[in-house]
């Protein structure tokens, strides 16, 4: 039998009553790189924190290097050498770089005088740990948020750390920034570190990963190598479900484009972009960060009014200079950050539905309850939105049906025209099958859909086109059936 | 070279700094009255109340609170302070009433610190609250009144002077009191304890990023606590003084001067949600509230007009600063994008 570096076994814990944890069993081996899957409240981070000591559990025993853990308090966890690198890095945006490196050696010596001149020796010896270049004076809040998760990961390195938790480290960087994460990864492993590495995203699980473990509504489902692992194997152990991805088909086309460009410009972001969809389309739109993708769409919803150029709709001639006139246009938009752009967080998920017809649901002035509620539960219903209440605020939800309540929001309105930025981004699996069917389904009803992602397969699978943008221009425009992700990468380098 | 003044015109200080300076010339032209030894020495022993109600309301807010009960908490312990040795005939020097009101400013402080560290609730509603419940029990249960007497110890630490500073021109002359030396001293303190202590690194790290303080390992409900009993303490050390000062006790006259301490304290660029922020800003903040409460008059500006200048002031000051956080936040989004681009 290999010897575990840790060991938790048959772990349980309930929040008020509610079964957050139903016995999970989590075993890392010394050096390896596991990585922690599972659908959003499947109960990993909870697990993750029971581990590091912010959460007590109720039962269960845990392990580590050779001793069992009674109470683990965040200080016993470090001493230990268990390190978490939260997703938001937990780092001091107002200290300078050195005072986030050196703090909490600091507390784990219960030092209660500061001496500078030691944590600049400390800060300096951590960073050449994996050899990253920084400004030691610099104050945090002015790195980027890759230099941001080295620094975390400098500082979890301090402590002879042996168990190196990341909390979903990918989510916001770039792919460039990814791989560079990977290589410190492996540095790490290679030092004898044992990473724990908690994600939802296939490739990144099959490129790093040695072992797997996934979990699903606060029970393990599934243990063993990566090698054994598909991706149609994982997608059933995080989700229980079984998805047949079948390619979208435009079924019957409305003879006229609904939504047709020509030209288009917004000065220092793009030019001379040209366009139709048709409805009963889909049109993907990609390019990396910088293409101008993002600024076209809140173009065409009237959000940066254009600088030239021309916009038809059903034919005719407009001019959206404002979100209000693209409404009245009946076109839709799913903004990036659904978060800040999308949604009223405290607000109860109806009235985040009802909020965009609220005009056509009232009478005299007044609002018509009934019908207001009427309307409420068809979206639920229809878009299946994960809730025992429409009155609960929109933020008890997951981001899958966040989005859900977000879409719901615009199909409310009936749009020709629905624009979706980054749809499915921070959603997990199962949501973002279930997102693509519905969109497939609008489209499949005589909607317009134009969906604008960096995710290529997810274009690939759901659009009938895909304009490439590249430096703010086009670089390229593909039918999805003949198209790779090859042939786009290529368009979008 | 190039860098520290480059570095420096970053800094908030430095502004407030260049504005005080322009004001106290602007005085001085209009005035010819502001860089005069005894007008000097007034200002520094104007600066002495607001400059340690100052110390306490930095020193929460830099944790990422607010307090607004301190002019209560003052006013209640000085009264029942100055309240309590007159009734027992006290004839000492001033040491033991100042240590009773720091332990009266301690306990009520521990009322802020344990609703707000312990039980967590939103420090601008506990601080309301006890603010109302220090003055009520002062005017109430107290039943405070004027005391135009107060114990010999205090009159004599209130007139006991460092020096006197005469205007050879007018003949006027100022005295320094001695009660400046203890806001020097609690200045020291303060910056000892947030540059070498823990604790006070550990109030940087709360008003910061609060979640990560307590990952870290801070004892983040203990600072907290702690730090309101601090700024309790500090804040009774004020309202003895001013009593001190004043050679009587007016229970009522302090109420109402958190606005402006905070103010100054935001002007001098302690952002309002905590973590950023240093003393020297706070002093020089509150020093420029201080100069324009009492200098325009000798500018030529009529005494009712003094609250619409401090609150133009506050208002130009905060925006500015204000400002300054959106332009450099704008600049840090253009650096990114040009990453991208290379």
């Amino acid at each position: 039998m290999t010897d575990y570096l840790l060991r938790a076994v048959e772990v349980r814990k309930y929040f008020a009553g509610v079964k957050a944890l139903d016995g999970v069993t989590l075993e890392i081996r010394p050096g390896e790189v596991h990585c922690l899957a599972g659908e959003n409240g499947c109960g990993k981070s909870t697990l993750i924190k029971i581990i590091s000591g912010v959460y007590q559990r109720d039962s269960g025993t845990i392990e580590f290097d050779g001793k069992e853990l009674t109470k683990i308090t965040p200080i016993s966890a470090i001493m230990n050498g268990i390190q978490v690198i939260y997703q938001d890095f937990s780092v001091f945006p107002n200290l300078t770089v050195m005072e986030n490196l050196a703090i909490n050696s600091q507390l784990v010596e219960k030092r209660k005088i500061v001496n500078w001149k030691n944590m600049r020796k400390i800060a300096e010896q951590a960073v050449a740990r994996i050899d990253f270049k920084v400004d030691l004076d610099a104050q945090l809040g002015e790195l980027s948020v890759a230099e941001k998760q080295m620094v975390a990961i400098c500082r979890a390195l301090m402590f002879n750390a042996k168990l190196i938790i990341m909390d979903e480290p990918t989510t916001a960087l770039t792919k460039k920034e990814v791989k560079a994460l990977f290589k410190v990864i492996l540095q790490l492993k290679e030092q004898g570190i044992s990473i724990l590495f908690v994600s939802h995203k296939l490739d990144e699980v099959f490129e790093i990963s040695e072992r797997f473990t996934v979990f699903r509504s606060g029970k393990l489902i599934a243990t063993g190598d990566t090698s054994e692992l598909d991706n149609q194997k994982f997608t059933y152990y995080m989700t229980g479900r079984e998805f047949e991805v079948k390619p979208f088909v435009p079924a019957k086309l409305t003879p006229e484009p609904l939504l047709e460009v020509e030209k288009l410009s917004l000065d220092g972001f793009y030019s001379d972009i040209s366009f139709s969809v048709k409805g009963g389309e889909i049109l993907g739109v990609t390019g990396l960060l910088d293409s101008g993708r993002t600024e076209l769409a809140l173009s065409l919803f009237g959000m940066r009014p254009v600088t030239g150029g021309k916009i038809k709709i059903r034919g005719k001639e407009v001019e959206l200079k404002d979100p209000q006139t693209a409404i009245a246009n009946k076109i839709g938009f799913v903004p990036e950050d659904r978060l800040s752009e999308g949604l009223f967080l405290d607000q109860s998920i109806g009235d985040n539905i009802a909020i965009s017809v609220i005009d056509e649901l009232t009478s005299r002035g007044l609002m018509d309850k009934a019908r207001y509620q009427g309307e409420i539960d068809k979206w639920v219903k229809e878009l299946s939105i994960a809730t025992p209440d429409p009155g609960n605020a929109a933020s008890t939800l997951s981001g899958g049906n966040q989005q859900r309540i977000v879409l719901a929001k615009w199909l409310a309105c009936k749009p020709d025209v629905l624009i979706l930025n980054g749809p499915t981004v921070g959603v997990d699996i199962g949501s973002k099958y279930d997102i693509h069917q519905i969109l497939q389904k609008l489209a499949g009803n005589g909607m317009a859909v134009i969906i604008i992602s960096d995710d290529l397969p997810e274009i690939l699978e759901n659009c009938s086109r895909v304009m490439v943008l590249k430096d703010g221009r086009m670089a390229g425009e593909f039918g999805t059936s003949e198209a790779s992700e090859k042939m786009i990468l290529d368009k979008m380098m | 070279m190039q860098n520290t003044i480059k570095k420096l015109f970053k800094r908030t200080e430095t502004y407030i700094f260049l504005i005080l300076l322009a004001l106290s010339v602007l005085i001085q032209v209009r005035s010819g009255q502001f860089y005069t030894p005894n007008n000097i020495v007034d200002i520094m022993s104007a600066m002495i109340v607001p400059g340690l109600f100052a110390v306490g309301a930095f020193l929460v807010i830099l944790s990422g609170g607010i307090d607004v009960s301190f002019p209560a908490l003052a006013s209640l312990t000085a009264y029942a302070t100055t309240k309590m040795f007159l009734d027992m005939g006290y004839e000492g020097n001033v040491l033991l009433p100042i240590l009773a009101a720091i332990l009266i400013g301690g306990i009520l402080g521990m009322i802020n610190g344990f609703f707000v560290g312990y039980l967590e609730l939103p420090a601008m509603i506990v601080t309301l609250g006890t603010s109302s419940v220090f003055k009520g029990f002062m005017q109430g249960t107290l039943e405070s009144r004027q005391l135009a007497v107060i114990p010999a110890g205090m009159k004599s630490f209130g007139t006991s002077s460092l020096f006197t500073a005469t205007n050879t021109q007018s003949g006027l002359s100022s005295r320094l009191p001695a009660a400046f030396l203890v806001l020097v001293l609690i200045v020291l303190i303060a910056f000892l304890i947030l540059k070498y202590t823990m604790f006070g690194r550990g109030i940087y790290a709360i008003g910061g990023n609060e979640a990560a303080a307590y990952n870290a390992g801070f004892r983040v409900k203990r600072t907290k606590f702690l730090l309101y009993v601090f700024a309790g303490v500090v804040a009774s050390i004020a309202g003895m003084i001013r009593v001190c000062m004043m050679q009587q006790c007016h229970p009522t006259n302090m109420l109402g001067m958190e606005m402006n301490i905070i103010a100054g304290v935001v002007l001098g660029g302690t952002v309002i949600g905590g973590g950023r922020g240093t003393l020297t800003g706070c002093i020089l903040g509150t020093l420029l509230i201080v100069l324009v409460e009492n200098s325009m008059i000798l500018i030529g500006v009529p005494v009712v007009w003094k609250d619409v200048f401090v609150g133009l002031l506050i208002v130009i000051g905060t925006a500015i600063s204000a400002y300054q956080v959106t332009r450099s936040g704008r600049s840090k989004g253009n650096r990114k994008q040009t990453e991208e681009v290379a």
